[in-house]
């Protein structure tokens, strides 16, 4: 096993526990915290992927605003968490034997398909190449993206000038 | 040498269910949102991992794409959380019954 291989899996297995202790959490809080720890190791394995500038902005847009967002939003909102972490099992315990049936057959898809055991070659996108490559060959949907982050913008504005509780509730 | 292909999808599949698994069976609204967003991120790895398998830059520049869309996503998606708790002071999805 190379030190690659070892960097991956640990990596992997720090990504899989953080979010599995995040997604556990009462607390939102924690939640939170330790989903900033699981993009930073995602982060840490586009890096290691061969993707810098990604690693880069995941850790600035993903681990930074996002989840800054987020905690942002959980300490103005100060809900009391209800009293059941989960909803009942027996509504979603169908959603739940899918979503497992899933997991198995794509396991095994992954294990039987043919180039799924092809070892990665370590390589890397250099942040000016990848740059050039996307302003080059991708230019509109840069562009598009532009007006989708203008149109949320628009739209958070709009949904957060729905001023008080009075205003709304005169609204219906 | 890093591993095999089949190993990156793996990971990125029991992110996307772990991120699944919160956004069906949490009864918080923001951890509903939060799961969205840990499928987008497994969906990422996923891209940038068959970027490498292909030597192909089109992987990464579409992990660019789902990056914005992430953002976008969650703004609108927390905007829509604080509305919605503005009008029945909680954030359990359960107390959204108006419809029923």
């Amino acid at each position: 096993m190379t030190l690659y291989a070892l960097l991956f899996y640990v990596l992997s297995a720090v990504v899989v526990g953080s979010t599995a202790m995040a997604i556990t959490r009462r607390n939102l809080v924690h939640a939170v915290l330790y989903l900033v720890l699981s993009f930073i190791g995602s982060a840490m394995l586009f890096y290691l992927l061969g993707a810098p500038l990604l690693a880069l902005l995941d850790v600035i847009i993903y681990a930074g605003a996002v989840m800054v967002l987020f905690l942002f939003i959980v300490m103005m909102i100060k809900a009391v968490s209800p009293e059941k972490v989960l909803f009942p099992l027996n509504q979603w315990y169908p959603a739940a034997v899918f979503g497992f049936i899933y997991l198995i057959i794509g396991a095994l898809l992954v294990a039987a398909a043919p180039g799924g055991d092809v070892t990665l070659t370590a390589a890397v996108a250099q942040p000016a190449a990848f740059g050039r490559y996307v302003f080059e060959k991708h230019w509109f949907a840069i562009e598009l993206v532009s007006l989708l982050l203008l149109v949320a913008l628009i739209g958070v504005l709009l949904l957060g000038k729905t001023g008080s509780k009075a205003e709304i509730e005169d609204e219906p | 040498m890093i591993v095999p292909f089949g190993h990156v999808l793996l990971l990125a599949g029991v992110l996307f269910v772990l991120g699944m698994f919160c956004a069906v069976a949490r009864r918080n609204l923001i951890m509903m949102v939060l799961g969205v967003e840990i499928m987008l991120n497994a969906a990422a790895i996923a891209f940038v991992g068959s970027s490498l398998r292909w030597h192909d830059l089109e992987g990464q520049a579409f992990t660019l794409m789902l990056l914005a869309v992430a953002a976008t996503e969650v703004s609108v998606g927390l905007a829509i959380v604080v509305y919605a708790f503005r009008r029945r002071d909680s954030v359990d999805p359960g107390s959204f019954n108006l419809l029923q």
